[in-house]
């Protein structure tokens, strides 16, 4: 029996929503005082219960707001479940939204540092990598650019660059396989594989079925928060794409 | 707990000194004047104050540059520590909600930059206490009490604010206003002998006149204060802190909904 890298049992995850963002005191005081405050809260993931082995890439499906980015943030612990557990066993190392939480105003290599430590790098690995990291990107003549002059091409090829020199155990990769254009969206898919061959477990997000179908072995597919399927890829991908044909959900797990 | 909180700083460390060295270079635009300016700033602002003061009100305390610079040193750096403090969260909203890193980081590395400032200014005060002909004492150590209580107090208040910040984004207009009236009420540049004993407690009430009054008594009237003056000051660090700690703790998962 392989060993159990991620365990997600019955997890829930209440977000609210509403009145309560980007509103002024003055705002708040007049919408309470006329009974116009209004919060939301809904399950952005509802009872999802899936387990990750060790060898194991999980792909996970489904619409605009099914939840999925909210699934990794329980996984990699920016939030919390409100009912049920995650149990993780493994650093995680996730790539979300490679390109934003850049400082504008900062150069390249400041930028990478910046970076680095907050992907939980060490400085010392930090020294020792970044000659590797900025000739991986291939922008030596931006070193000392501010970043708000580059283009977004290469502030996600920089990204990238930086990301993909961790070892992580477990890789959790949302929509990003790749960047950049032609020669280096082959570099960087090749990096990836290389880093999803030496880590213990991989998770990866994505809109593209085909992509799914040829990398991942499990398949997980959220539709509104909720756990529609949860199992090997053929299968799960066959009802998934017959839905998105249809529009008609399958009936409960058999 | 403190054995923790100091393991969870080494293991953030690097992160932290990054996080110093953007704030930095953020504030500073990598000019030599930024750095001038810094200290420039509340020069010449007691400088216009000592103008104001002498020559059209007509005190005429004895060394009243320095009862004014006592005041407006603290005052200015908790005013510039809990500005920019306010928006430590806000301005990072797009980092933390993308890796998990513990959120009063940000704060933390924006109060380093205030403390290196008031650092500064401070040596100024020194070098404007030997021009003025005041006597130092071993009593001067003593200085570093409320220093460590207005730094905590000045985190605890960061913490509280920049909470409030990231749920109403018109609390920055409302506590420039609030730092304005606490500047009149801390007794920057008048004097509340003239008040009744009952008034002049009530002068306890603001923090930082706490703070402003210990540097004073030190510096200028050479006394230690009581004991109770002691655990005044440090109650006032302590409540603040505590407060700020519990919002950071409940709300850690929370903030996300509110950016």
């Amino acid at each position: 029996m392989s060993k159990t890298i991620i365990e997600v049992k019955n997890a829930s995850v209440k977000y609210v929503t509403g009145d309560l963002r980007n509103i002024g005191l003055k705002e708040y005081l007049m919408k309470k005082l006329t009974r116009k405050y209004e919060v939301r809260s809904f399950m952005a993931v509802n009872n999802v219960s899936f387990t990750v082995e060790q060898g194991d890439m999980l792909g996970i499906v489904g619409n605009n707001g099914a939840g999925k980015s909210t699934l990794l943030k329980v996984v990699t612990k920016i939030m919390q479940p409100s009912t049920g557990y995650v149990k993780v066993n493994g650093r995680i190392a996730a790539l979300l939204e490679l390109a934003s939480g850049f400082d504008g105003d900062l150069n390249l290599k400041e930028n990478a540092y910046l970076r680095g430590a907050m992907l939980g790098y060490t400085r010392e690995f930090m020294d020792k990598k970044y000659p590797e990291i900025l000739e991986f990107s291939e922008l030596k003549e931006f070193e000392q650019r501010p970043f708000k002059q580059l283009s977004s091409g290469m502030k996600s090829r920089i990204a990238f660059s930086i990301a993909s020199m961790i070892e992580p155990e477990i890789l959790i990769l949302d929509e990003v396989l790749s960047v950049g254009d032609g020669a280096f969206r082959e570099k960087s898919e090749a990096k990836m594989k290389e880093i999803i061959q030496n880590g213990k477990a991989t998770i990866l997000v994505s809109h593209s079925i085909a992509q799914i179908r040829r990398m991942c072995n499990k398949v997980l597919w959220l539709d509104r928060g909720n756990q529609i399927r949860f199992g090997e890829t053929a299968a799960v991908c066959d009802e998934y794409e017959l839905f998105l044909k249809t529009g008609v959900l399958p009936t409960k797990e058999s | 707990m403190i054995k923790q909180i100091i393991q969870k700083m080494k293991q953030h460390q690097f992160l932290f000194e990054e996080l110093v060295k953007r704030d930095f270079t953020k504030k500073y635009k990598r000019t030599v004047l930024g750095m001038l300016w810094s200290v420039l700033g509340p020069l010449m602002t007691l400088g216009v104050m000592a103008l104001v003061f002498t020559q059209f009100f007509g005190r005429n305390m004895e060394h009243y540059i320095i009862y004014l610079f006592c005041g407006n040193l603290l005052y200015g750096y908790f005013k510039e520590s809990t500005a920019t403090g306010m928006t430590a969260l806000y301005d990072n909203a797009g980092i933390f909600s993308k890796v998990n890193v513990p959120k009063y980081m940000f704060l933390l590395s924006k109060n380093v930059s205030a403390l290196i400032n008031f650092g500064i200014n401070i040596v100024f005060l020194f070098l404007f206490c030997i021009i003025d002909g005041v006597s130092f004492t071993w009593k001067f150590i003593m200085l570093l009490y409320p220093i460590c209580c207005l730094i905590l107090f000045n985190l605890g208040m960061g913490l509280i604010l920049s909470a409030l910040y990231l749920m109403f984004r018109d609390m920055k207009y409302l506590y420039d206003i609030f730092t304005l009236l606490l500047m009149y009420l801390s007794a920057i540049f008048y004097s509340i002998d003239a008040y009744s004993q009952e008034v002049q407690y009530l002068f306890y009430l603001n923090p930082i006149y706490v703070y402003i009054r210990y540097f004073r008594k030190i510096i200028l009237e050479g006394t230690i204060p009581k004991f109770s003056f002691h655990l005044l000051a440090l109650a006032y660090a302590v409540v603040a802190l505590i407060i700020g700690a519990v919002i950071y703790k409940k709300k850690n998962y929370k903030f996300l909904y509110y950016i």
